[in-house]
Formats: structure tokens, sequence, C-alpha cells
């Protein structure tokens, strides 16, 4: 009998999510106060096991901090919006859990590397989306179009799958310490997009492409320090895709 | 902290019209590289295996050891592959490492400048040893030649 009574209230136990106080340092920048620099700003917030970084920042903003600023859309680790330097890693906001990381020691947040500061988390992409642009993302084909499907084996389609899953989080390239130094080289996610399309059978603007990427800034630049594919949130093996375009280059150029 | 980076120039807006389609000293050189690479671990290793390892070991080198080597073709063409693939090997790595680091233009172009004569002058001096070594030059004073020389 006492067994059954205690029943209940040990399953309300084992339901329950633990939480725990977290600190989150954010790196803030104001660019409309007169002297604008950034400072970093600490805020503790009772969180939960389930609980994101995202969900962290939510709080902030929401309860605490209202000119917090950051970017986020679909928050499910798919729009590419809220990647950010977080304990000096660039990860998604969204699908980094604050009991994962270092809860006893604050969690330093900061925007990603290598772009303009905006204002807070939210840095300028256009650069990083310029480099995109010139690689051509785009199924480029040549006569006339088919009357039905353009048709392509299951292998044809796996020797790009690794590189269709990119998010265009600017995780990769804001972690490249080339990209860093002077926001010229085209970048990991460039050549990452570039290749989907390279070495798509369908495609025939790969030698385009191997020409815009065999430039002074381009795929020679990658020490191939594997920070890409370590920051990417889709796993790509975004080092190895560079690897496949250089060799590509070599191989057409002997 | 580097919280804000003023102006970043949006990617290659440097880049000359000239380079597409035109000879990429990048390709090469980064193939130099690797090429190159491979080459260095033999030579150098070999080179390690014969004076350290191979009869008395370290114990035999001796200026008589090394003029020994350069009386034979074969060993002048090993250091001569080995000094001019190791120094261009070196210099390119160093050259990519200005070219990140080096946000001025004079920088650049000092570094660059420094590096290249570096290079140079030691690449020059080193073939011209290794080509015009006599251990034993006429005319001079015996007691500053090696012992070997009067045999």
């Amino acid at each position: 009998m006492t067994a059954l009574a205690d029943a209940p209230e040990a399953a309300t136990d084992m339901g329950e999510i633990p939480s725990f106080e977290v600190t989150m340092r954010l790196e803030r920048y104001d660019p409309d106060v007169e002297n604008p620099q950034a400072r970093w700003e600490e805020f503790t917030l009772t969180m939960h096991g389930t609980d994101r970084v995202l969900d962290a920042l939510h709080k902030i903003k929401w309860d605490q901090d209202g000119s917090l600023a950051f970017r986020r859309s679909c928050a499910h680790g798919i729009c590419g919006s809220d990647a950010m330097r977080i304990n000096g890693k660039n990860r998604l906001a969204c699908k980094t859990l604050l009991k994962d990381l270092d809860t006893s020691k604050p969690i330093t947040v900061e925007p990603i590397k290598g772009l303009p500061v905006k204002k807070d988390l939210i840095v300028d992409m256009e650069p990083f989306f310029a480099s995109y642009r010139e690689v051509m993302p785009f199924l480029i084909t040549t006569g006339n179009q088919p009357s039905a499907e353009r048709l392509q084996s299951a292998e044809q389609r796996a020797r790009f799958d690794d590189t269709t899953k990119c998010i265009l989080c600017a995780a990769c390239t804001t972690s490249c310490p080339v990209f860093w130094t002077d926001g010229q080289y085209f970048g990991p996610a460039a050549i990452v997009n570039a290749h989907r399309f390279i070495f798509d059978s369908r495609d025939e603007g790969g030698t385009q492409r191997l020409q815009i990427l065999n430039d002074k800034e381009g795929v020679w630049r990658c020490r191939t320090t594997f920070n890409c594919s370590e920051a990417c949130p889709r796993g790509i093996e975004v080092t190895k895709a560079i690897a496949e375009v250089k060799r590509a280059i070599v191989t057409r150029t002997f | 902290m580097t919280g804000t980076i003023p102006d970043v120039a949006s990617p290659r807006a440097k880049r000359s019209q000239a380079m597409r389609g035109g000879i990429n000293t990048e390709l090469y050189a980064w193939l130099f590289m690797r090429v190159s690479g491979v080459i260095l671990i033999v030579l150098i290793f070999g080179h390690l295996f014969v004076n350290l390892m191979v009869g008395d070991g370290v114990a035999a080198i001796d200026f008589a050891f090394v003029a020994g080597k350069w009386s034979e073709p074969f060993w002048q063409v090993w250091d001569l592959l080995m000094l001019w693939l190791a120094m261009i090997h070196g210099t390119n790595g160093v050259r990519t490492i200005i070219n990140d680091y080096a946000e001025r233009d004079v920088t650049r172009i000092v570094l660059k400048a420094l590096l290249y004569v570096a290079l140079v002058v030691t690449v020059v001096m080193g073939t011209l040893v290794i080509f015009t070594f006599d251990p034993c030059p006429v005319g001079s004073p015996a007691d500053l030649l090696p012992s070997f020389c009067s045999a």
C-alpha cells in the first residue's frame, strides 16, 4: 500500500526537469551611443536542463534587457540565423543545450568574427553573401530544356550529398583564420556551395566555377586548419569539400 | 575587445580581371608545396641517416667528412636539391604568412623584399659552395689546411 501511495510522488520527481543557475556573458555593442565600444555584460538566469543558449538569450531579451539584439528565425537549427561564438566556438544558439556547456563558469556569447558588427550579436552578412553569389550557386545548363525531369542516378546524387546540407549560417566562414585576416578569402561556405554544383551531374557550369575558385583569394588560401569542419552545425565535411575542389582544379589544369 | 571591424571591404574587391584564365601562381605554389614536401622528406631523412647513423655515426662528422661528401657528384646533387627545395618551400610558407597577416601594404612589401633577398643570398651562396668547394686550396698556409691535404 505504501508503495502505491509513493508512486505518484516518485513520478513527478522523475519527470521534473532539473534547473540551475547560469551566468551569460554577452558581448554588447551599441552603434548609437556617442563613442561606440564593445563591452561585456553579464546576466544571471535560472534555466532548465532542456534549455538552449537561444532560450537564455530570449529570457534576457524578454525579461531583463529588451535592448539585446540577436538574429533568430526558426529556432530549430535549419534557418541558419543564429550562428554565434559561444564559449569561443562558432555554433547555432538554437542547437546548443546549456547543460552541455560548463555552467559553473559564465557562458560567453560573442558575434561571429570577421564580419562587421552592427549591433550586439548581429553582424553584417553582406560580404558573406557576396562571396556566395560569386560562385553562381544555381543550376547552369546549356541547350534546350528537357521536357521531363533531369534524371540522375543515386550514385550521382550521393557525390554532392554532403554539401547540399549547407544552411548558410556562416559558422564555417567566420571560424576560418584566413577569412579573419582580411575578409577577402571566398571562405568555406562559398566553396561548399560551389562544390554542390561542380559535382552535380546535371550542372554544366563546373568549369566556370572552378575558374572562379582558382583565384588568388580562392581555394588556395585554404590552409586546412579544419576550423570550418568543426564549426559546421550540419556536420558537413567542409575541409574535405574544399580539398575536392582543389583536386578538381589541379586535374583540370594538368 | 575587438568587437567591431569598421570596414571590411567586400570580398575580393581588388581582384584584377587579368587574373581570370591567366597563369595562376597560387595554384603552382600550392602544388609545389606538396611535391617539394614529399621529396624533402626523403632528402632530409636520407641526409640525417647517412650523417648520423651510418658507420661511426655523429662522431664521424668533421671537415674531412663534409669535404669527402662534396667530392662526389651524387652528394653534390643531393645537397643542392635539398638546399633549393627547402629554401623555396620555406620561403613560400613565410610568403603566405606575410600575405595573411601584414595588413599595411608597406609592411607587406618590406617583409617580402627581405624574405626574397634572404632566399636569393642563401641559395646563391649555397650553390656556389657546393660546386666550388675545395678542401685544399692551392697556396694556403699549411697550418690552416686539414691533415689529409698533405697526403
